[in-house]
């Protein structure tokens, strides 16, 4: 991981953006729901000028509009974001009603807070269930799995809620050329919200220093194989 | 004080807990844990008063209830801030902590400095990259990273007192129905001695024969990279990394892969790693112990095959061993 020059980001010149993966999971999930029972699907975000790129690849594998919550690009900390988003739902649901289910990451791939989910169900007086795995709508409540250790936890929680997902829910589709075509005439609204004084507050970041591990060369090829084996015998586990 | 949220299961506290109240006590205050539903002895870990919160509709787990309890208690306490370990359990119940007294939280700290404003760092990319921040709150949330805390023994005179929360039906309304258990034998990737995984390198689902042959050899589990998840190639309870699972065996076999961040962020915790890799310059090489450079195709059914012949010299006169016995 390569930091700018004032450690306060990743140094992203070369790094394409994509969604992350649960989030990913999340879209896909949406697209499902509503192609086998109808409705709408909207896809938010709050991010700088460059995200809208990622809206368009949710729309282009289905979802039917998008909200971009416009940022100068600065890294904004959970409750703001939270807060973002609770107002920008609102005012959404105001004009056209509940959404019955509303999708987050489980965390986030960079920031990891493992919280804005949480915050907005709060904020908008939701139940949620975090972590799921598996979706099933059932009449006017959803279903929830959630993985843990030697099994899954069922959640049944009547809409509206909040699912915050982790990958492995589904396996996302690739957007097809006219799924991109379609994406480029879908809606798109933009807003700037205002920011609040992070309460938490990223001074710096820092590379871990490494594990100080150099590879030992055990040979090259299938002719390793002894060498392999020897040392297996000798760290207990073969 | 400080009170800890102290996760258990079995009758003890869970690892990642202890590794919490070890890090609450560099706030240098007394250190109070809570405990939900029953109690467990946290008398060598520095805790002065651990309380059991208890109530019927504790039966299985109901994360607003549980929020609902640490805010009730912190609040008659006066606590000074709050701790749980960075456990999904916990993040999840912290979260809820924090939105509901509308307080800034910090997961996943791999360390804390009391102060005004408190100076924590925590982790990012699933470790791979860590943040120093400035946590400013009136009483800090902070979850502890698991595993990145060393347990200090600290005895302590513990007393322990039953606590009674008031809970409303819409704090129970998000419960825990039932539990399915994972059905099938296997070895658990989580809790495996040896993963054997394979990346894209492996080339496709069938190749995936060799991989499970040595991984069944070693008594070991089959892990894999995204790359393979997504190729559907194997299922995604297989995938080791940042958004798979995080395994910690003794000794991990990554053959084919190239060793991203996101895929170390899972293997990270393995003692040894041996990486086999047709390019001796992959990212791995940096992350790994041991090293074979070559056709994974041709190494991984030479070392299964060097197994079976060395088995077959190193291994006991037929008698009461089950056949498959690892020696
Ligand atoms: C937010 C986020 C989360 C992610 N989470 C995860 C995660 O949980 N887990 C994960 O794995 N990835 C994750 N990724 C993806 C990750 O960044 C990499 O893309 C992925 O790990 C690469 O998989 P790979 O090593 O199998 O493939 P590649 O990077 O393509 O590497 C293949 C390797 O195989 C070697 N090879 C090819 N053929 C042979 C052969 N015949 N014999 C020997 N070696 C051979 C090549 O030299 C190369 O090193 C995540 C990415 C993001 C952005
Ligand atoms: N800037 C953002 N825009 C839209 N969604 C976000 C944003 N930040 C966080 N989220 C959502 O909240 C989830 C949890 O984020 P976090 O609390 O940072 O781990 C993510 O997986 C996203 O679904």
């Amino acid at each position: 991981m390569v930091l700018a020059a004032d450690s306060m980001s990743l140094e992203t010149r070369h790094l394409g953006f994509t969604i992350s993966p649960h989030e990913e999971c999340g879209v896909e999930e949406a697209v499902r729901l509503i192609e086998a029972s109808g409705g709408e699907s909207v896809v938010l975000t709050l991010g700088p000028i460059e995200a809208a790129e990622q809206l368009r690849d949710a729309m282009a594998i289905g979802i039917d509009r998008a909200i971009h919550l416009q940022t100068d690009g600065g890294e904004w900390d959970p409750e703001s974001t939270a807060a973002a988003i609770v107002d920008a739902v609102g005012a959404e649901e105001s004009a056209s009603g509940p959404f019955d289910l509303i999708f987050f990451g489980n965390e986030s791939a960079d920031a990891g807070g493992f919280q804005v989910g949480l915050r907005v169900a709060r904020g908008l007086g939701r139940p949620a269930v975090t972590g799921v795995k598996k979706v099933t709508v059932e009449g006017t409540s959803v279903r929830c799995e959630q993985e843990v250790d030697g099994g899954r936890d069922v959640y049944v929680v009547p809409m509206p809620a909040v699912v915050t997902v982790k990958e492995g829910l589904n396996l996302p589709r690739y957007p097809s050329v006219p799924g991109r075509m379609r994406a480029g005439r879908k809606p798109v609204a933009v807003s700037a919200p205002a920011r609040t004084q992070a309460r938490l507050e990223l001074e710096r970041l820092v590379v871990p220093a490494g594990q100080g591990r150099r590879a030992e060369l055990l040979g090259s090829g299938p002719s390793a194989a002894p060498a392999v084996v020897e040392m297996m015998r000798r760290i207990g586990v073969a | 004080m400080v009170l800890v949220l102290v996760e258990h299961a079995d009758g003890k506290a869970i690892d990642p807990s202890l590794q919490t109240l070890t890090a609450a006590r560099s706030f240098g205050e007394a250190v109070h844990g809570l405990l939900i539903g029953s109690s467990v002895d946290l008398s060598a870990h520095g805790v002065a008063v651990a309380h059991v919160a208890q109530h019927a509709s504790l039966d299985s787990f109901a994360p607003d209830a549980w929020a609902a309890i640490i805010v009730q208690l912190a609040d008659r306490l006066k606590a000074r801030a709050i701790f749980a370990a960075g456990t999904d359990r916990g993040n999840e119940v912290m979260a809820r902590v924090a939105a509901r007294m509308q307080l800034p939280l910090a997961t996943n700290c791999t360390a804390v400095a009391t102060g005004s404003p408190v100076t924590l760092t925590r982790q990012r990319w699933g470790g791979s990259l860590l943040e120093e921040s400035a946590l400013h709150s009136p009483r800090p949330l902070v979850t502890v990273a698991p595993h990145t805390v060393a347990i200090a023994l600290y005895p302590a005179a513990t007393t322990v007192e039953e606590f009674t929360p008031q809970l409303t039906e819409q704090e129970l309304a998000v419960k825990v129905l039932e539990r399915v258990s994972n059905k099938g034998g296997g070895v658990s990737l989580a809790e495996a001695k040896v993963v054997v995984s394979g990346g894209r390198g492996v080339g496709s689902k069938e190749g995936f024969a060799i991989i499970e042959d040595l991984a069944s050899l070693l008594g070991g589990a089959v892990g894999c990279s995204r790359v393979v998840t997504s190729a559907g190639w194997r299922p995604h309870s297989d995938q080791v990394g940042q958004t798979g699972t995080k395994v910690s065996p003794e000794l991990y076999i990554a053959c084919g892969i190239s060793g991203a961040t996101q895929h170390m962020a899972g293997c990270r915790g393995a003692k040894r790693i041996l990486a086999i890799n047709a390019d001796a310059e992959a990212p791995i090489m940096q992350n790994a112990d041991y090293a074979v450079v070559g056709d994974l195709k041709e190494i991984v059914p030479a070392i299964s095959a060097e197994l079976r012949k060395s088995r077959a010299v190193h291994a006991p006169l037929p008698g009461p061993l089950p056949e498959g016995e690892r020696g």
